[in-house]
C-alpha cells in the first residue's frame, strides 16, 4: 500500500525529525506538540473530505463530472474549476486528496490544475482580512493576478500533460 | 445576542463573523457519515464502491498525513516569523524574488497570518512584488502541502505545475508591482500611513 512518494516522505520527514532531536530535545517536543495540535485542528477536516470524496466517487456517475469538467467541457470546465476553487474554503493540504478524486472521476488535468491552484492562491472568504491588513489596491492585483496565474497555469497543464 | 450591546461588544461580534462560530468540520462529520451509511445501505451497488474508494483514500492519507504534522511541527518551531521577516526585506530583483519565494514556501500555518507579516514588510520599505511572491508562495507552494501534492497527485504532476507556478508568479508580481505603482492610493483608508 505504501507507495515509493509515501517511503521517500517519511524517510525525509524522519531524518529531519532525528536531526531535531539531536539538536534541541525540548524544542522536538514542543513540535511534537505543535503537529498534534495540528491534528486536533484538521483532524475532523480530513474525515469529512475523505466521506465526501466517497460519496462522489461512489454515487455521482462519472460521465457527469466528466460532462462538467472533463476533456470535452474544455476551458468552460476550466473556469467552473477555477471559480469553485476560488470560494471553497477548504484547508489547503485537502486540496491534493480532492484534485486526485476528480481526476479519477473523469475531470481533465486542465480543470484539476485551475481548481487546485485556485483552492490554495485565491481566497475570496479571505479578501476582508486581506484588505484590511494590506488595503484594497494589492489585495485586488493579488487575488486578480492569482486567478490569471491559475488559469495560465491550468492551460499549460493541460499541454504539457 | 443582546439587543443592548455597547460598541466595544459589537465590534467584537462583528470581528468574529457567523462561519467562524460553528464548527463546520464537526458539524459536517456528523451530517454526512450518517447519510453516507444510510446511502450504502439503500444503494448497495454505490455504496460498496464508496466504502472502497473512502478505504483507499483513507490509506493513502494515513501513510502521508502524519508525516506533513511532523513537519509543519518542526518549521513551526524552528523557523520562527520573526526570523523570516527579517530576511524578507532583503535581496533586490530577481534574488530578491527568489528568496522570497523560498521563505513563504517555508513556515506554516494558514494564508490569513501571513498577512499581517505582509503588511509588515511593506510598512518597512520591502518591495511590492517581494511580499507578493512571498504571499504566493506561502498560499501555493508550502513543503507540507507539496508532500500532499507529490503522494495524491504524483511526481508528474506536482512538478510540472510547480515549476510552472514558480516562473509564473515570478512574473506576475512585477507585472503587478508595475501596476501598484501606477495607481494613486486613494479610498484606501486602511493603510494611508505613508502616503500623502
Amino acid at each position: 500500500m505504501m507507495s515509493l512518494t509515501a517511503i521517500v516522505i517519511n524517510l525525509l520527514v524522519a531524518v529531519a525529525l532525528v536531526a531535531s532531536v539531536l539538536k534541541d530535545r525540548n524544542k522536538t517536543a514542543l513540535a511534537l506538540k505543535v503537529a498534534w495540535n495540528a491534528l486536533k485542528r484538521l483532524g475532523p477536516s480530513v474525515l469529512v473530505v475523505i466521506i465526501i470524496i466517497g460519496l462522489f466517487l461512489g454515487f455521482i456517475p462519472e460521465d457527469w463530472i466528466a460532462g462538467i469538467i472533463g476533456s470535452r467541457s474544455g476551458i468552460l470546465g476550466v473556469l467552473v474549476s477555477a471559480f469553485l476553487g476560488s470560494i471553497l474554503f477548504i484547508p489547503a493540504i485537502l486540496a491534493f486528496p480532492l484534485g486526485a478524486s476528480l481526476l479519477e472521476s473523469g475531470a481533465s488535468i486542465m480543470s484539476v490544475a485551475a481548481f487546485i491552484t485556485t483552492l490554495t492562491m485565491v481566497g475570496f472568504v479571505f479578501i476582508p482580512v486581506e484588505i484590511k491588513e494590506l488595503g484594497k489596491k494589492f489585495t485586488v492585483l493579488r487575488n486578480g493576478l492569482s486567478l490569471i496565474a491559475a488559469l495560465i497555469v491550468a492551460v499549460l497543464m493541460g499541454l504539457i500533460l | 445576542m443582546n439587543s443592548a450591546s455597547p460598541a466595544p461588544n459589537q465590534d467584537a461580534l462583528q470581528k468574529k463573523p457567523w462561519h467562524k462560530r460553528i464548527k463546520w468540520d464537526w458539524t459536517l462529520l456528523a451530517v454526512l457519515a450518517p447519510l453516507t451509511l444510510v446511502l450504502s445501505l439503500v444503494f448497495q451497488d454505490q455504496g460498496r464502491r464508496a466504502g472502497k474508494v473512502t478505504w483507499e483514500f483513507f490509506l493513502e492519507m494515513l501513510v502521508i498525513f502524519p508525516a506533513v504534522l511532523i513537519i509543519m511541527g518542526l518549521f513551526a518551531v524552528w523557523v520562527s516569523r520573526e526570523k523570516v521577516v527579517k530576511y524578507l526585506g532583503e535581496g533586490s530583483g530577481i534574488r530578491g524574488l527568489v528568496l522570497s519565494m523560498l521563505l513563504g514556501a517555508l513556515p506554516t500555518g494558514p494564508l490569513y497570518i501571513a498577512f499581517p507579516m505582509g503588511a509588515m514588510l511593506l510598512k518597512k520599505g520591502a518591495r511590492v512584488a517581494n511580499v507578493m511572491a512571498f504571499l504566493s508562495a506561502w498560499a501555493c507552494i508550502k513543503i507540507p502541502q507539496e508532500l500532499m501534492e507529490f503522494q495524491f497527485m504524483g511526481w508528474k504532476f506536482a512538478l510540472t505545475r510547480l515549476s510552472i507556478t514558480i516562473v509564473l508568479v515570478g512574473i506576475l508580481c512585477l507585472i503587478a508591482e508595475w501596476i501598484y505603482n501606477r495607481i494613486p492610493e486613494k479610498a484606501d483608508k486602511s493603510k494611508s500611513a505613508g502616503q500623502t
